[in-house]
């Protein structure tokens, strides 16, 4: 990944390299994020994929600086972000760029709201900790953010607390907090996995919208394919902290080299075919992050696997333009020699 | 509801109201939920019959109303022809080694003190099935369908990841030989790969022991490829019910097609080239569920009658598969 990097430098807004974050716990460490490297263009929305315990979720709050240390440790690596490096700042800097240049919509709208304080104390107060304006103006700023997320009564609303909110509205407030400082990067978290498929479908679309607006970058988690396959312009698929494949969206689920992202694709039941066609499940589980296994991660259930796939971990190696796989066997999918079924 | 004898279960009317109370020392009735309200349905024999609809619906009621864990304010439910609401706990004792029931979330369902043996051999004891040598002999054999290592009938619940501990949950349902089964969101809390072995390993056990299940779940895509036929639920109330190809192709309510909109498909050609509907507004409250037809203030379709009469479920099919819709426009595009 690391030629795709250095060689479209002009529009990357952020590049992460060789990112390693670890916890030290007392049943030993936990690779939580293992080498992930990506880059993000502006204007593009990169989805990240994976399974629970993937490392999606502490890559965000790697890049956002929210690790707990310790127990948590970043071990290695570079986010680079307007030609500075984020990791090697001080927290009083780091806070200039969070919230206001990179925000972050969280999962949990109910967890990451403050009980005990107005919508309208929340937003406010966002506005406030980033611009040199008056209290009024903050006020009005704040109507106009409620409006542009979709919530009526503004005035009224802004009075509430977050428990009087339905749960969409709540993630809408959520919304209008993370761009009240027009960021350049959003990072969105499993956004809609706590609200029903009606309001999942409002939220992303107003998300979409947003970013199209301003102009945004959107680093956009979660754990659905086709929340992917609607929003994403590229990938990068996670399993056991490392990235296992990364490329442009139809090159995912159309041409996919990686076993597991194959895996992935053949798990899910479409709606849209006509005839029943049987799953085909990846066999066992995912492994713990403490007692991983020896070489390549996913080689334990993978039925490509090889000799040399339990003794090493395979390299990240760009296949073709902008494709990008950690597989001894990647070739021989690119080239037809091995079937993908 | 035209063969009476290969219904399995039916249900006629059901209602189930939760009464809301304020007031510290003297309780004041504050209105109540309606969680079920007056619906109706069969299950045939060997069938999946799913039931999909969002949070806050009734479906998970509808699972406790047929296992007799709720006493419904009214309906009747017949099991084989025998309406389980009318007889005594005694006699319901028998039944309920025919009716089981599979629980959502495995972390929550299995007691972290029992092991896994101990979890899958209760239903036998509390029916006292078989001695204590063959239950043995039974627990392995059915851990074995299930898909687990026998060997660890030792073992405690945490020492299993959370499909396999679905695994110990169908397990424990599967073992008194039920002919239905209630899966209650058996797969939602599980990882999409794991998902997939679960659903699969259903579907194998459905065809081998001739099982029926009752399949309630959020996610349609799964419910539509476990289920023979679908019910679509909106606040308390069912909207539509078709075969599950059907439901798909030809959905005559405006809910079920809002819904159908709504699900991203991974086919990323596919799903950038497909108009979508975005159903606008939040699922309103059933303490006070809106007048008439319940989805009007949503429905983009809505006319005046709407606010005012409740649409009965009619059937709109023209063969022999029932195709049920409540809706006054039904099959008008939205």
């Amino acid at each position: 990944m690391e030629n795709n990097v250095s060689k479209s430098v002009v529009e990357n807004i952020l590049e992460v390299k060789n990112l390693r974050t670890y916890f030290y716990t007392d049943n030993g460490i936990v690779k939580a994020v293992d080498g992930v490297n990506f880059n993000l263009k502006k204007g593009e929305t990169l989805g990240i994929v994976g399974e629970t315990g993937s490392g999606k979720s502490i890559t965000a709050l790697t890049i956002l600086g929210l690790i707990t240390i310790p127990p948590g440790k970043i071990e290695s690596g570079e986010i680079i972000f307007d030609g500075q490096d984020l990791l090697k700042l001080k927290i009083n800097n780091l806070k200039h760029f969070r919230g206001n240049r990179i925000s972050m919509i969280f999962q949990d709208p109910m967890t990451s709201l403050n009980p005990v304080f107005t919508i309208g104390n929340q937003l406010i107060e966002s506005i406030l900790t980033h611009q040199k304006i008056s209290k009024k103006e903050a006020y009005q700023k704040a109507l106009d953010l409620l409006d542009m997320v979709g919530i009526s009564d503004k005035k009224r609303r802004m009075k509430s607390y977050p428990h009087e909110f339905s749960g969409g509205m709540r993630q809408r407030a959520m919304i209008a907090m993370a761009i009240a400082n027009s960021p350049s990067i959003l990072i969105a978290d499993e956004p809609t996995t706590a609200l029903d498929v009606t309001i999942q479908a409002q939220i992303l679309e107003l998300i979409d919208n947003l970013k199209n607006k301003t102009n945004s970058s959107v680093i956009l988690i979660t754990h659905d394919l086709g929340v992917i396959a609607k929003y994403a312009s590229r990938v990068m698929v996670m399993y056991a902290g490392k990235p296992v494949e990364f490329a442009s969206i139809n090159d995912i689920f159309y041409n996919s080299i990686h076993p597991y992202t194959l895996g992935l694709i053949g798990s899910v039941s479409k709606l849209n075919e006509e005839k029943k066609e049987r799953l085909k499940p990846i066999k066992g589980t995912p492994p713990s992050l403490i007692d991983l296994p020896k070489g390549c991660t996913f080689a334990p259930r993978c039925k490509y696997a090889i000799k040399i796939c339990k003794e090493s971990f395979p390299p990240s190696i760009e296949e073709e333009s902008g494709h990008f796989a950690a597989c001894f066997r990647a070739k021989e999918f690119l080239n037809k020699s091995l079937s993908r079924d | 509801m035209v063969e009476q004898e290969n219904n399995l279960l039916e249900v006629k009317n059901l209602k189930k109201y939760f009464n809301l109370k304020t007031g510290f020392i003297i309780n004041k009735s504050a209105g109540s939920v309606k969680a079920v309200d007056d619906i109706s349905f069969f299950i045939k024999k060997g069938e999946t019959f799913g039931l999909v609809g969002e949070s806050g619906c009734g479906k998970s009621t509808v699972a406790r109303l047929l296992l007799r864990l709720l006493k419904p304010n009214a309906g009747e439910i017949y099991y084989k022809g025998i309406n389980i609401l009318k007889i005594k706990q005694s006699r319901m004792f028998k039944y309920r080694r025919e009716i089981q029931i599979i629980f959502q979330d495995p972390y929550a369902s299995l007691s972290p003190r029992m092991t896994i043996g101990d979890i899958v051999s209760e239903p036998l004891e509390i029916h006292k099935v078989a001695d204590k040598k063959s239950r043995i002999n039974k627990i392995k054999k059915t851990l074995k369908v299930v898909g687990l290592n026998p060997e660890h009938i030792n073992r405690y619940p945490h020492e299993f990841s959370g499909g396999q501990r679905q695994r110990v949950g169908i397990a424990r349902a599967l073992i008194l030989q039920p002919e239905l089964i209630i899966c209650d969101e058996p797969v939602s809390a599980l990882d999409v790969s794991v998902q997939a072995q679960i659903l699969n390993l259903m579907l194998d056990l459905q065809k081998e022991f001739n099982l029926t299940y009752l399949f309630i779940a959020h996610d349609l895509s799964v419910v539509k490829y476990v289920s023979n036929r679908i019910g679509v639920m909106y606040l308390g109330k069912i909207v539509e019910v078709a075969p599950s190809e059907e439901l798909y192709s030809k959905p005559l309510h405006p809910y079920t097609m809002g819904l159908l909109s709504a699900i991203p498909i991974p086919d990323p050609e596919l799903e950038r080239k497909r108009q979508r509907i975005i159903l606008p507004g939040d699922v309103p409250s059933p303490i006070n569920p809106p007048s008439g037809c319940r989805f009007h203030p949503r429905c983009p379709n809505a006319q005046e009658i709407c606010s005012k009469q409740e649409p009965e479920l009619k059937n709109y099919s023209k063969d022999d598969n029932e195709h049920l819709a409540a809706c006054f426009f039904a099959g008008k595009p939205i």
